[in-house]
Order: structure tokens, then sequence, then C-alpha cells
């Protein structure tokens, strides 16, 4: 029985070993996992708004290509990503709407007062039920939808001034047209 | 032809580290006393040979040698000299010798320094350390190689990642490199141990030193790249419980336990198997952390480039290194004897404690790091944990520990007597209430929490410098008797004093975060913006030529109660070669809080975003962790005084010893 207690930490390790295995195995980069969503309708969503009146309503958004951004307050990489979005909104004036992912209201508020807000508007997905639909494997993650409603492209971690020119506003484009 | 020199010493390496790791092992189960001083011959040579590796790929960057693709890859001749030479450990390859020289450094630190080790143990902690060189010497030669050529040469190089060209990163990965490879060390230490079956006092005191180097130069390293964050990302953060800083810290707190466990095996002879444990887990943890960063399994704000094939490789390095030695401790441990039963309310149940709360927070570290990973493995829900979760779990585990560590010290050893411990910590209630009062009043209807941290910082300095008053006897005895007493106190009591006193003002430093207050405005010249009773105005921005880019530098007066302090200069650096801008942060401090200010975008018609920050106190969180190496480097230069101390105890005792050691 004692001898039992001293294998625990050798079975605790093998146990993280075999996660390791699982997860080299699956593919060492994120950034390349086609989304499961991709090229079928977004998955329905209405959510609370941030500034409390209209409601953000997948229903309502569909008629123009437009992006989804997931963020949150607490997420690092969204940091780093919010310049490049800011730079979307004011400067291309995408039809570009957020969804705070698993936040407090109040903090996401604070975050955008801070940095500014590049969002037309911003639903509350505090459940995180919304994130989970789409498949979302942790924020910041952008969504391309086109005008029926369907998701034509998935961005994985913070946008990039390069990704943004070589494929983002390129595939718009490109939806706007059809 | 320096370079295939290099080339050619690192397989020599690790033909030596192949005999190293075996005739050493061999010789000592045979008793057979040539075999053994085997180790320490191939420690040394083992050593001189990685050297020379480093020194010649060094020669190939500082000579811009561009038939070394890794050269051509990472440097550039336009790049300045400080980070041609740093540039060496700017990209995987080359980081990865660095790690085997640091190893190999300390495996002929072992082998010069141990002369009072007994042969056999000394034998076989070398060859452990030349198992870990071959595995690592493999993983370089085979997936990693520094010295690979291309031809045609092409005419220049691609240079470095204009982020990593920065004093303060020059230097970080050496020294969380000597702080990881360090604590190999205490892992040959505790499998050499397993091996003969035998743990003492006397294994605990060699363990020890190398233990808390290890930890000294791993603080330093985990500080200089927190500070490192702070002022480079340019949003004034200093932690971010990112994966890769997790990985570091992961190891800290592990390493800060067997620091704390191993003073009970030298002191009490107790706590062996646990001991040994937490010196495999420490290593272990230097290993995943390795192991999560070359491999790319999590992402991570920290850019290096990945590969499943090393992904594999350096798996299945761990698989042999923390599953071998781990499978050995199933074995041995049980056999381990303790040296008796203690009571809880003492010093050792006191460090246990100690043992307990960091392997805990330690423990939530690692779950809110890889969660995402086994979650995703298991083709569960995907998700990711970020600030919410370690600010809920971890920092409330933190609590109990530093009131712990108030009381703790003042507990002697085998039967503590908690109620006189607590008596005598009046002075700390006082201090602590009378801070709390001020920060409650000060920030009024602000942050309960912070309010709290500095209450525990507070009674943190109180309580270690009552410790050392009561140990001189301060008040009690005449002065003069005082500062005999103060003479004779062994250097690591006041080791301990200093790293615990470090840990208040980092505690002062963390809490302080919560008053940040910060200004954004999108200003053009002549505009102004105030913040935290300070004036800053844009005066004029101006095109500044650098070595390898273009700087739009700003230059902002900041003004206070109407004079004028200082002309601040952030910087937007553009790197023309990788097409990527940095932001140089300005920085101003007065050790008491800094004015920060970091320059964003422009809109291209004469308007920056201007972001200012000033941060109370945020120079103490970096201060303390100096503080803290500072506190184990003084308790180290105690013990190599120790080294002798058989000899030269029965010629002068100190007439005082205080009423216990640490």
């Amino acid at each position: 029985m004692k001898r039992l207690f001293y294998l625990l930490p050798l079975a605790a390790f093998l146990v993280v070993a075999g996660y390791f295995m699982i997860s080299l195995r699956a593919g060492p980069d994120v950034h390349e996992l086609p989304s499961a969503m991709l090229n079928k309708p977004a998955p329905e969503f209405d959510l609370a708004s941030l500034s409390g009146g209209e409601k953000l309503d997948l229903d309502a958004l569909k008629g123009h290509p437009f992006i989804v951004n997931f963020f949150a307050s607490w997420c690092v990489p969204c940091r780093i990503e919010h310049p490049v979005l800011m730079r979307l909104s004011q400067q291309n004036h995408l039809p570009l709407y957020g969804i705070a992912y698993k936040d407090r209201p109040e903090d996401t508020k604070k975050l955008l007062d801070k940095y500014g807000d590049p969002f037309r508007l911003v639903g509350l997905d505090q459940s995180g039920n919304v994130g989970l639909n789409f498949g979302v494997y942790g924020v910041p993650e952008t969504y391309v939808i086109d005008a029926t409603g369907r998701i034509r492209r998935r961005f994985v971690g913070p946008l990039t001034a390069e990704t943004v020119n070589k494929e983002l506003l390129p595939l718009l484009k490109q939806l706007d047209k059809s | 032809m320096i370079t295939e020199l290099g080339h050619f010493a690192l397989i020599l390496a690790l033909f030596v580290a192949i005999v190293q790791s075996t005739v050493p092992l061999i010789g000592a189960a045979r008793r057979h006393v040539g075999w053994m001083s085997v180790g320490r011959s191939c420690a040394l040579v083992g050593f001189a040979l990685t050297a020379l590796a480093m020194l010649s790929l060094m020669h190939a960057y500082v000579t811009s040698d561009f038939t070394v693709i890794n050269v051509v890859e990472n440097s550039h001749t336009d790049k300045p000299l400080l980070y041609q030479i740093t540039g060496v450990w700017g990209n995987h390859e080359g980081s990865m010798l660095l790690w085997v020289f640091m190893l190999s450094l300390c495996a002929a630190a072992v082998a010069l320094f141990s002369n009072n080790l007994p042969p056999a143990l000394r034998a076989r902690v070398l060859a452990v350390q030349g198992m870990i060189a071959v595995g690592f010497l493999l993983f370089i030669l085979l997936t990693s190689n520094p010295f690979l050529r291309t031809f045609p040469p092409p005419p220049n190089g691609n240079g470095l990642n204009p982020v990593l060209q920065d004093p303060g990163l020059a230097f970080h990965p050496p020294f969380l490199y000597l702080g990881y490879v360090g604590f190999s060390v205490a892992f040959a230490f505790a499998v050499a141990a397993l091996i003969e079956g035998r743990v003492d006092a006397a294994w605990a005191r060699w363990v020890r030193p190398w233990t808390l180097a290890s930890w000294c130069a791993l603080t330093i390293g985990i500080a200089m790249g927190s500070w490192w964050a702070y002022y480079t990302l340019g949003w004034g953060g200093w932690w971010f419980w990112d994966p890769v800083e997790n990985a570091s810290f992961m190891p800290w707190l592990v390493g800060t336990a067997l620091i704390h466990s191993s003073i009970v095996v030298e002191k009490r002879d107790t706590l062996k198997s646990w001991t040994i444990l937490l010196a495999i887990i420490t290593f272990s943890l230097s290993l995943v952390g390795t192991f999560l960063v070359r491999s790319g399994v999590l992402t991570s704000v920290h850019a290096f480039a990945t590969d499943p094939q090393r992904g594999t490789f350096i798996l299945l390095l761990l698989v042999v290194a923390i599953g071998g030695s781990l499978t050995l401790y199933a074995i041995r441990a049980p056999a381990l004897k303790g040296g008796g039963v203690f009571a809880p309310i003492s010093r050792e149940g006191a460090l246990v404690l100690n043992n307990v709360l960091l392997s805990c927070g330690c423990a939530t570290v690692f779950l809110g790091t890889l969660y995402p990973l086994f979650l995703d493995a298991m083709g569960g829900p995907k998700l990711s944990v970020g600030f919410p979760f370690f600010n809920r779990t971890f920092a409330p585990m933190m609590v109990p520990m530093i009131i712990a560590v108030g009381i703790g010290p003042m507990l002697a050893w085998k039967r503590g007597d908690i109620l006189g411990a607590l008596q005598r910590l009046w002075v700390a209630y006082i201090a602590t209430g009378i801070v709390l009062l001020i920060a409650f009043y000060v920030t009024r209807g602000g942050p309960v929490l912070a309010v709290l941290g500095f209450g525990l910082s507070a009674w943190l300095f109180a309580a270690v410098l009552t410790e050392l008053a009561e140990r001189l006897r301060l008040f009690r005895v005449p002065l003069r008797d005082s500062g005999r007493r103060a003479v004779h106190l062994p250097r690591a009591a006041y080791g301990m004093t200093l790293a615990h006193l470090g840990l208040a003002v980092s505690v002062a430093g963390f809490s302080a975060s919560a008053f940040d207050k910060e200004a954004i405005e999108i200003l053009k010249p002549g505009g102004s913006l105030d913040i935290a009773g300070y004036h800053l105005t844009l005066e004029h921005m101006d095109r500044l030529p650098g070595p390898n880019y273009t700087a739009d530098d700003a230059s902002i007066q900041v003004m206070r109660d109407g004079k004028v302090i200082t002309t601040m200069h952030p910087q937007r650096r553009f790197f023309p070669l990788q097409k990527e801008t940095t932001s140089e942060t300005a920085i101003r401090t007065n050790l008491l809080a800094d004015l920060y200010v970091a320059l964003g975008d422009t809109d291209n018609a004469g308007s920056w975003t201007v972001r200012v920050y000033w941060k109370p106190l945020v120079p103490w969180i970096w201060m303390g962790a100096v503080i803290m190496a500072l506190g184990g480097m003084v308790s180290l230069s105690d013990r190599r005084w120790r080294v002798g101390v058989a000899s030269r105890a029965g010629r002068r005792m100190p007439q005082a010893i205080p009423a216990a050691g640490e």
C-alpha cells in the first residue's frame, strides 16, 4: 500500500506525457487548424449588447459581409491586436462586430473606454455559449461571415497588419463584389 | 574552419558525455577508484569542448559568416555588435547550445568544488549529469544543429527579430538557463542518492548551495523577463500568466520549496523522500518548460520557431529523464528512513506548511497552463484560461503563505511556542494595523484586495525585522552585546532575512498596481495631457536614424507644479529589414513610482496616439526580486565558509549560538 503511494508521481507524469503526445500529433500550430465550421452557416446568436440598446443579432447582420471578433479584457494577445482593429474601423470603415467572450461587462467597457472602441456593436457572451458554438479555441479569434451568413474564414490569434492586408481585405473585397 | 572546429568539438563532447555517463557509474558500483575518477576529467573536458563550440558560433556571428545557415537566419551586418553576440542565443539552435554550455559549466563546477564529497557519490552525480548532457547534445546534433553550412552564401542575413534587440532581453536567457540547468545538479544529487539508497544531513548540506545558486539565477532571470515585458510591450503590464512565463515560474516555485525542505533534511534528518521528490520535480519542470516553449504545443505571445520533430525528440527526452528518475524514486524511496516524528507546531512544521502551499501554488499554475491542452486532447470544448483563473486561485493561496513566512522563523526546532511567537510579534500587528488604516483611508472605496496586499507586505516586513531583532536580543541586552551577536550571526540567517524582506517589497509592488492611473490621448505637437499631477506636452516629433532602423522620436516635456522636470523620448522604431515596428517606451522613475510613456500609432496627419501610465511602487516588484536573489547569495557565502567548518569549529566556537541556525 505504501509502495503505491510512491508510484503516484510516476503515474501522474505518464498521464501528462500522454497528453503531450496527443497534442504533438494534433499538429503544433493551431493557426493552421481549419475550422469545422468553414463554409457552413454561422451559429445563431442573439446577444445583449454592451451599450444596452440594440441586440447583436445574426439575422439582422445578414445581407452584407461582416467580421466578428471574439475578445476579452483579460486576454493579452487581444491588447496586441487592438490597434490593428482600431485601424480597420477608422481607416477601412469595415463592418466590425465584437463579441466579449467570458468577460464582465464593466471590464469590457473599461477596456474599450481606455483603448478605443473599434466595433459597431459589442455583444456580451458571458456564458461563453456563442464562443462554444463557433468552436473558439481561445481569444482572440476573428471570423469573416458573408452576406448569406456563412463563415468564410477563421483567424486564430491576433490579427496582424500583414494578415489584414494580405488576406482579410482581399477576401472582403471579393465578397463585396459577388 | 573555426565553425567546423566548433561542430567537431560538439560531436566530441557527445562522446565524452557518453563516457561520463557510464564509466563512473560502473566504477561506483564496483568500488573502482580509477573508473570513478573518470567522471571528473570527463566533466572538465566536456566543459572545454562545449565552450569551444559556443565560442566558435559566437565567432561566426561576430564576423557575419553567412555560409552558416544559423547566422544567415538570425544576423545581419548592420546589427549592433552587442546583438550580434547575444543573437547567438536569440534563436532556437543557439539557445539550445547555450543550454548545453550551462549544463557542462555546472558539471565542471561540481567536478571542481566537490573534493569533500564521497568519491562514489561524486561519480554518480557526474554520471547523471553526463546522461542529461548526452540527451541534449543528441538533440542539438540531430535536430537543431547551429553549425550547418550553406553555399553559395547570401549577400546578407535576415536579421534578428527587432523585439529581441534589447539589452534586457539579451541577458535574460543566460540567467534563466543558468537557473533551469543549475537545478540539474540537485536532480543529479537526488538520483545519485536514490541509487545509493542513502540520504543524510551531509547530503542535504552538499545539495543546498547548488540549489540556492540556481534559485538566485532563476529569480534574476524571471525578474529580467518580466521587466523586459514591462518596458517593451508598451502597455505597462509586468506579468501576463503567459505559458512561457509560467514555464519559468513553476520551477521557481518548487525550487523555493526545495531550498526550504532541504533545511529540514539537514537539521532534523527527516522529510527525505519528499525533498528528493522536490529535487526531481524542480528539474523536471525546467525540462517541461523547455518542451512547452520549443514544441509549440501551447500558443503563446513568445514566438519561437517550432517544429514537430523537435517536439517529439524533447518529449522522448522527458519520458527518459523524468520517467526514469520517478521510476527509480518509486523503487527506492520507500526504503529511505525518516529521522522520526515531529510536532506540527515547530520550525520544521512551518517549513512543511511552506512546502505544501508552494507545491499547491505550483500545481495551480501547472493546471492553468496546461488545461487548454488537456481539454483539447480529450476532444472537449476548446477554451482558454486567462488572468481571472490565476488571480482567483493562485493569489488566495499565497495569502496564508505570506502570513506564515512572518511566523515560521520565530518558531524553534522540534517544539515551537506559537503563543510566545505570536506575542513577540506585537510590533508587526501594530505596523500592519497602521498600514491597513492608512491604505484604507487613502483608497476609500478602492480595491479591497490591494489594501489587503499592503497589509500583508507591512506584516511581513515588520515580522522579519522583529525576528532579526529577537536574534540579536535587541533592546534586551546592552547594545554592545547585540552588536557582538550581529557579528556572529551566521550569514545564512542574514540571507533569510534579506530574502523575506525582498518578498515583502515585491508584494507591496504587486499590490500597488491596483492604483495605476492611465491616460490615452491623440496628440498633435503642442497638445498636452494631465495625469497624476503631471502635465505632459508633446513638443515635437523627429525622425531619427538608428543603426538598423529609423525612429519616430517624440519629445514630451514633463511638468509638475509648474516646473519642468524632464523631457521624455518614447519612440516607434521601424526595422525596414523585417518590416516590423517596435515601440520604445520612455520611463521616468523616482523609485516610488514610474511615469511610463508609450508612443502609439499615427494617423499620418500629424497626430500621434500617446499612452501615459502612472504606476506607483512598480519598481519595487523587481527591486524585491533583486533583494531576494541577494539574500540567496548572502546565504550561499555562508555555506562556502561551512565547507571547512569541521576543521575550524574546534578552534573558534562562537560564544553565543543563536537559538536556531537558519
